[in-house]
């Protein structure tokens, strides 16, 4: 099925395109762009980009591929992303990955059969002073304990049964 | 001990991120000074500031910008704001809590080097960084400080925040621009340089976000008032991204120069729970380590190169005595692995390998002749790959080889990590 923008999203894109020399160039940004709206970057939306920008889908595909935050397949409502690089580890997100993994019963890399959640061990997040750190949907989340984990979990599965 | 603080004086103040309020506190008259310069001024005044580059390369801005070829019709200013040095943490909050000196740096930036359209290259996964920048410049846009005529003067600018989409390579410049050109983020061989051929084949420099933040200062004060706050050859001051085992990790803006033993134990409070100091990473990731008896090495440019390493991009790594350094290289080793770009294969092959060694070291597995493999790999990617990825996954690994070569043939001999296989958890933490 053809993918389709809403009119916000379409009129942002247009003007996106418009703040680079070539199209080509917007190649990032539109898939940002798409993703928000499809969450996922799957054939389709290789597809839409390709059009919009009028290059070969090869070169949407090996955008696409390269960059970690382009998802081929949608996240759960909730994406967990924790940092165990070497500040982190340090002070102690080994740890925490562990206790993410068993209060949702997945591994990094898998979402929950609910949808609910996909955990992601990522690498560093910029937010080394604070750490351990994670971010959910994009958002920080700072200076975390085995507790505050936990209590973080909790808030998310209560927020998504009530709404 | 409270030094004078430029970069970060706004930060205090939660308004600051709205234009009012950051040209209440003074904002904004540095761009309208060098509006009021010649370019070739403004350039002689950044050369005289002695400002080195603060993304890790440490290469002095003026000089960059001198060779920008002045003549060309069509010249960019592009901002690396990919963040993504393990430990590294300035720019986000730079970006985050005073976005108008950004703005205000790129404005005289451009000026100087005669660029009408700037763009800003930031990290994907900085999504907070990216709006709050976005909504300054259009702030500063209804004001008239960006567009066709800014502060009313002839001179055209227009700034775009351009978003990453998760690739560390992108922070290293030429990566940087295929990725701002809508491509996979693959360095570029050099020459030509930036300043030569850069984005969209012209010339083009490339700067970090707190070296164009300084550049505010640098105008706002002059060049001579500015180096004279840091040392000879590499002035002003720098913001310190202290991360680790510290008692108070954190941000500090601190004079060019400054001890590394005054950043760790006045400023950062000491070891945690007065524990021994192991080791330090001091520049970022890619930095080769350094031990206790370095701590009076002032950090700058020159000062960490006499003791074997780099100031980087200022991001000073804590480890107390509990810590494996085996178990930190390998950490390091993965990250690299899985950000080689894979173009080139000393590279693409040798960060997994280091990887693959390293964790068998760890894991108790490791075989005779291992660390002397470890060494090889590294020596053999050293400088032959188009871009300093290799070399940012090697210095580090010849680093802890070179400082802690026992605790490495331990590991082999005992055939298990003498810590337990893992870091040691923070005080209160349950297993």
């Amino acid at each position: 099925m053809a993918l389709e923008l809403t009119a916000e999203r379409k009129q942002r894109l247009a003007a996106l395109v418009g703040r680079y020399p070539n199209k080509a160039a917007a190649c990032l940004p539109a898939l940002h762009v798409v993703q928000e709206e499809h969450g996922a970057i799957d054939a389709d939306a290789v597809e839409y980009v390709a059009r919009l920008l009028e290059i070969p889908t090869g070169r949407v595909e090996e955008v696409a591929s390269f960059y970690t935050m382009y998802k081929r397949k949608a996240s759960g409502r909730y994406h967990i992303e924790i940092c165990t690089n070497l500040t982190c580890s340090l002070m102690g997100a080994e740890h925490l990955r562990e206790v993410l993994a068993r209060e949702l019963g997945i591994q990094p890399g898998q979402t929950t059969r609910d949808g609910m959640f996909t955990l992601s061990e990522v690498e560093c997040l910029a937010s080394c002073g604070t750490a351990p750190v994670l971010q959910v949907n994009g958002e920080f989340h700072e200076g975390l304990t085995p507790d505050r984990v936990k209590a973080l979990v909790g808030e998310l599965r209560t927020r998504a049964a009530g709404g | 001990m409270a030094g004078e603080r430029l970069l970060t004086r706004n930060w205090d103040t939660p308004d600051a991120v709205r234009l009012p309020v950051y040209e209440q506190r003074g904002g904004y008259k540095a761009a309208r000074k060098a509006l009021g310069m010649t370019p070739a001024e403004v350039i002689a005044e950044v050369k005289k500031a002695n400002l080195r580059g603060r993304g890790g390369a440490g290469f002095p801005a003026g000089v960059k910008w001198g060779f920008i070829n002045a003549a060309a019709p069509t010249k960019y200013l592009v901002i690396n704001a990919d963040e993504g040095e393990p430990g590294t943490f300035k720019d986000r909050v730079l970006m985050e809590r005073d976005p108008h000196q950004l703005v205000e740096g790129c404005i005289i930036a451009s000026y100087a080097i005669g660029a009408h359209h700037c763009y800003i290259y930031i990290r994907g996964e900085l999504p907070k960084a990216a709006k709050t920048l976005t909504g300054a410049i259009a702030e500063a846009r209804a004001h008239g400080y960006l567009g066709k005529s800014c502060f009313g003067r002839p001179f055209e600018l227009e700034l775009t925040v351009h978003r990453g989409a998760g690739a560390y390579i992108c922070g290293e410049e030429t990566a940087l621009l295929e990725s701002l050109e809508g491509k996979r983020g693959e360095p570029r061989l050099k020459p030509p340089f930036p300043a030569v051929v850069g984005a969209f084949g012209q010339p083009t420099i490339v700067n970090n976000v707190e070296t164009i933040s300084a550049v505010t200062h640098v105008l706002e004060r002059g060049g001579d008032a500015f180096t004279a706050l840091g040392l000879p050859g590499d002035g002003g001051t720098r913001i310190f991204c202290l991360s680790g085992h510290v008692k108070k990790p954190g941000l500090y803006e601190l004079p060019v120069g400054t001890p590394l033993r005054t950043l760790i134990y006045e400023h950062g409070g000491g070891i945690r729970e007065d524990r021994a100091l192991k080791a330090v990473i001091p520049g970022g990731s890619s930095t080769p380590v350094l031990l206790p008896e370095h701590l009076d090495a002032p950090l700058s440019v020159d000062g960490l190169k006499a003791v074997g390493s780099m100031i980087g991009s200022a991001a000073v790594i804590v480890m107390d005595e509990t810590t494996c350094v085996v178990r930190a290289m390998w950490r390091l080793a993965r990250f690299y692995h899985h950000e080689s770009c894979g173009q080139c294969t000393p590279c693409r092959e040798g960060t997994g390998w280091l990887e693959r060694v390293l964790w068998r070291i760890e894991t108790g597995v490791g075989r005779d002749g291992d660390v002397d493999l470890l060494k090889s790999i590294a020596e053999n990617m050293m400088g032959n790959t188009i871009c300093p990825l290799g070399d940012a996954a090697a210095m580090p690994t010849l680093g802890f080889l070179n400082r802690f070569r026992t605790e490495f043939e331990q590991h082999v001999l005992q055939g298990k990590c003498p810590f337990g296989g893992r870091f040691a958890l923070p005080a209160g933490w349950q297993a």
